[in-house]
């Protein structure tokens, strides 16, 4: 498949690290996007990059300390974590995830409260220990979604911001074009990275990925002295310390959302003040530390919670990672690329990431699990 | 059956501490006036003002830009207050008719329900003083924020003693606590006018009214009251650097037609603009539009001055400051002038040590270490192939606006570089959002202390969702019920 053209859709890390690998492999890629590179949930999340659980994830940690070199730009990435619990019941579970980790091969050490402190200084003495993990890490999503597209660009990748694609034009099972404002692009294959838009565009083909979509917050500091990990998660909390000190934090609530084909919704709330107490438990010695923004992702979220991984239609590849997406992009786009070109996965079984698994979903599955917007008043 | 997802926002956001009929926020003259006629139509108001500001966040030049020359009277809140009280007279009447006066208090974040925050009980703008937070409810919201300082930077602009013109009404009308003694003015319009005239009425020296254009720009009378003072004004020229020692800036060196000029100071203060405080408005989602006669981006207003938030108007300076049609390409004159005067290793951004180089290359900060081949041919030529300059990205890859003063020093000489650079006018320069807190607030104090059960409950580190954390390996064998129970929602 070489040399054949490639439209991807979306150019978010999922669609970008797609379009970066095939290009790598010689294809003529164009990614489309509605807006500018990385402007969703690929430049607005907590940069984590530990997803134990995931098929990709092997590859993912193979790849990440090489991206630098391999897309030619800095990414900020960083290696290793620690979790750290403000409750017995946290480290109960931290320490289930640890022994789940071993079990799947993947290195961490218990930790106590000094231990604790002396990888992340700033945690709180009050803290109970946690788990220190070997692998894992964190990026800086913005460079690195702009590393993927810079990188494709470096290989002849075509990115067209500010493009958004309106349909898919399919004749028979095979999908020959995509149509936007500026024209019809013709293509051999296509790939749906649209996030948690991409539902919409394959409805148009009679594909039906059920998706839901919400919004997600962070709030971030001025930066502190650099932590030996900045890499800390605890107390309910994801995010990092970034390279600069900053401390970015998420978690808790989301908001369900109603999202069209135009730009999604994403104010930020109150909330802002309840991840400011969490982190200001967690890290007591930052407390002074002023929060000097806030702000919220979209985040795309299939029924259980896993991507989808799969070709479709003959030449309709999905790439859909359900809110896990950012940490797992060298990975996801190399398995994109395998699925694009090849048919298959080539490092890993991937399979129970198909589509089909979604057949006999209840209609009203949303309703069924209250993923649906509240009312407005 | 429809439920409700345990680990959703809804009904969690906590209602307000307290309602008021009408709050305002900005003690200034307008929103003095505003909180007055509310009491007197029998209205519950809660008028709120962040001066006395800390002085460390007066240090890091928010909300204003004071450039280090406010007097050690600052450090004294009491005597602050007393004041502030003392040179706003009308604030008397407030207290007297009944309106709930805070001061050192801030508005740091607006919000409304709206698409995507359906999950708010009502509208509510939440404040903080020097202990804590708190959010409060409203039929009607006034904000009178004022003005913030417009600031461009040049050789020296980053040390003590440059600074910005509504920071220098503040300390001297406001305050009384301004240390300079001898200062030079940027601009000629009237906002430069009446500064060099309050100055003078405050026994500053004024050494100097430095103009870009060929001649004075503002009001011919308040020209003549200047000129008679015996101010000069220095036309048709530009400054080239500060230089200064320890206490900052000792002189500043202007080029103009007549070549290179010294002009010795304590103070640099850039008077060419103040730009409307929207941030509070822009950051709730209020409407917006740029306008040229009233000073760049502004809310959108009705007739009654309601801005397209429900029940929230704007009055004052942060609704418009008049301003003459070419404004906004006054503002791209000076930046020109200024940056033709400049090596490119000027500061843009004082947090984060960003240079117009650094800037304009596109350039990722120099603390990630030694840049590649393809990261140094990057810039912002090749940016702009894709698309037309979005300064939220610029400001993502370089850190230009990304520190502790929340961009207020460079967000408006970053538009005008980027506009320049991709042949825009000025009207339709690239636009930073703004994100609440719109003041910085420390952790301690913007944590809700008092956080709600559901709150806690309903708490999981990212979505709940009981299948998303089972390794591959295990889905669908009978491994996956244990970890649904165990990893499956509720990580508090
Ligand atoms: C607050 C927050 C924190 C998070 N934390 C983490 C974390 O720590 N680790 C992690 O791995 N993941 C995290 N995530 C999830 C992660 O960000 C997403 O899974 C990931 O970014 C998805 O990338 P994507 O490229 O698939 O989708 P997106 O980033 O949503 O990109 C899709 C792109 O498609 C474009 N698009 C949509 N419709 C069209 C159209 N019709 N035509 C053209 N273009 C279109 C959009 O503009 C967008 O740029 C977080 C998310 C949020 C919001």
């Amino acid at each position: 498949m070489s040399g054949s053209n490639v439209v991807v859709i979306g150019a978010g890390v999922t669609g970008l690290s797609t379009a970066w690998w095939l290009a790598r492999s010689g294809a003529s890629v164009t990614v489309l996007d509605k807006g500018v590179v990385g402007w969703e949930a690929s430049s607005r999340n907590g940069g984590g990059a530990s997803h134990y659980h995931s098929p990709l994830f092997q590859e993912e940690q193979r790849l990440w300390p090489m991206m630098d070199e391999l897309l030619g730009y800095p990414t900020e990435y960083q290696r290793g974590r620690v979790i750290a619990a403000m409750t017995e019941k946290q480290l109960t579970h931290y320490h289930y995830m640890a022994d789940m980790f071993l079990e799947l091969g993947y290195a961490v050490d218990r930790i106590d409260p000094h231990q604790a402190i002396a990888f992340s200084p700033l945690l709180s003495d009050a803290n109970l220990g946690g788990i220190h993990l070997h692998f894992g890490g964190h990026a800086n999503p913005q460079r690195t979604v702009q590393a993927y597209a810079w990188a494709t660009q470096d290989l002849g990748g075509r990115i067209l911001q500010n493009t958004p694609a309106l349909r898919l034009v399919a004749e028979g099972d095979r999908v020959t074009g995509v149509e936007t404002a500026q024209g019809l692009i013709g293509c051999d294959a296509v790939v749906v990275a649209a996030g948690p838009q991409t539902a919409v565009l394959l409805a148009g083909i009679g594909i039906d990925l059920p998706l839901s979509a919400a919004r997600a917050e962070m709030i971030i500091t001025e930066p502190a002295p650099l932590m030996p990990v900045g890499g800390v998660d605890g107390n309910g909390l994801y995010g990092r310390q970034t390279l600069r000190g900053n401390l970015a934090y998420g978690g808790g609530p989301h908001e369900w959302l109603d999202t069209g084909p135009g730009s999604p919704p994403r104010p930020t709330s109150p909330l802002s003040r309840n991840l400011a107490r969490r982190v200001a438990v967690l890290f007591p010695k930052a407390a002074k530390l002023r929060v000097i923004r806030s702000w919220a992702g979209v985040v795309e979220n299939t029924p259980d919670g896993r991507p989808v991984l799969d070709r479709v239609h003959g030449n309709v590849t999905i790439g859909v990672m359900s809110g896990v997406g950012f940490g797992l992009s060298p990975a996801s786009g190399h398995a994109l690329r395998d699925l694009v070109m090849d048919g298959q996965c080539s490092f890993a079984e991937i399979g129970k990431l198909k589509l089909d698994r979604f057949q006999g979903l209840a209609p009203d599955w949303r309703e069924q699990r209250g993923w649906f917007p509240a009312a407005l008043a | 059956m429809t439920i409700r997802d345990a680990y959703a926002l809804d009904g969690k956001l906590p209602s307000p501490d307290a309602r008021f009929d009408l709050v305002v926020i900005g003690a200034g003259p307008a929103g003095t006036e505003a909180a007055i006629a509310g009491a007197r139509a029998g209205k519950s108001v809660l008028l709120v003002d962040e001066n006395p500001v800390a002085p460390d966040l007066m240090r890091t030049d928010v909300p204003l830009f004071y450039g280090l020359r406010m007097t050690g009277a600052v450090e004294t809140p009491e005597r602050m207050l007393e004041t502030l009280l003392s040179t706003n007279p009308l604030l008397e009447t407030a207290f007297e008719l009944g309106v709930e006066v805070l001061l050192g208090t801030s508005a740091w974040g607006l919000y409304a329900p709206q698409p995507g925050l359906a999950t708010l009980p009502g509208q509510l703008v939440g404040l903080a003083d020097a202990t804590r937070s708190w959010l409060i409810g409203f039929d009607e919201l006034v904000v009178a924020a004022g003005a913030r300082d417009f600031v461009l930077g040049f050789p020296g602009w980053d040390q003590p003693g440059v600074m910005g013109a509504m920071a220098l009404k503040m300390l001297l009308e406001r305050y009384e606590a301004f240390a300079g003694r001898r200062i030079v003015i940027l601009g000629s319009g009237d906002l430069a006018l009446r500064t060099a005239l309050a100055a003078l009425r405050h026994g500053i020296e004024v050494a100097g009214l430095i103009e870009v254009r060929a001649c004075v720009q503002g009001n011919a009378a308040l020209a003549a009251q200047v000129a008679a003072a015996g101010v000069p004004l220095f036309a048709g020229s530009v400054v080239t650097r500060a230089d200064g020692g320890a206490d900052g800036v000792k002189q500043v060196v202007i080029t103009g037609l007549s070549g290179e000029t010294s002009i010795a100071c304590d103070t640099v203060c850039l008077a060419i603009a103040a730009v409307p405080a929207i941030e509070l408005l822009a950051a709730a989602g209020a409407r917006l539009a740029v306008s040229a006669t009233r000073g760049g981006h502004v809310p959108m207003i009705d007739a009654a001055g309601l801005t397209s938030l429900a029940g929230v108007s704007a009055i004052g300076d942060c609704a418009g400051i008049v301003s003459a049609p070419d404004s906004l390409a006054y503002h791209a004159e000076w930046l020109a002038a200024l940056a033709r005067g400049s090596t490119g290793d000027t500061i843009v951004c004082q947090c984060e040590s960003v240079s117009r180089a650094d800037l304009l290359g596109v350039q990722p900060p120099a603390y990630l270490g030694a840049r590649s081949e393809c990261m140094a041919a990057r810039n912002i030529d090749t940016l702009l192939a894709d698309g037309p300059p979005d300064q939220d990205q610029i400001k993502r890859l370089t850190r230009a606006g990304m520190g502790l003063c929340q961009g207020r020093r460079c967000r408006d000489q970053v538009s005008l570089l980027l506009a320049a650079e991709a042949g825009l006018a000025p009207d339709a320069a690239p636009f930073t959002g703004y994100r609440a807190p719109v003041r910085p607030i420390p952790l301690g104090i913007l944590a809700d202390w008092a956080e709600a059960p559901g709150m806690s409950d309903g708490w999981d580190v990212w979505f709940g969702v009981p299948a998303q954390w089972t390794p591959y390996r295990d889905i669908g064998t009978e491994r996956e019920a244990m970890h649904i129970a165990i990893l499956g929602g509720g990580h508090i």
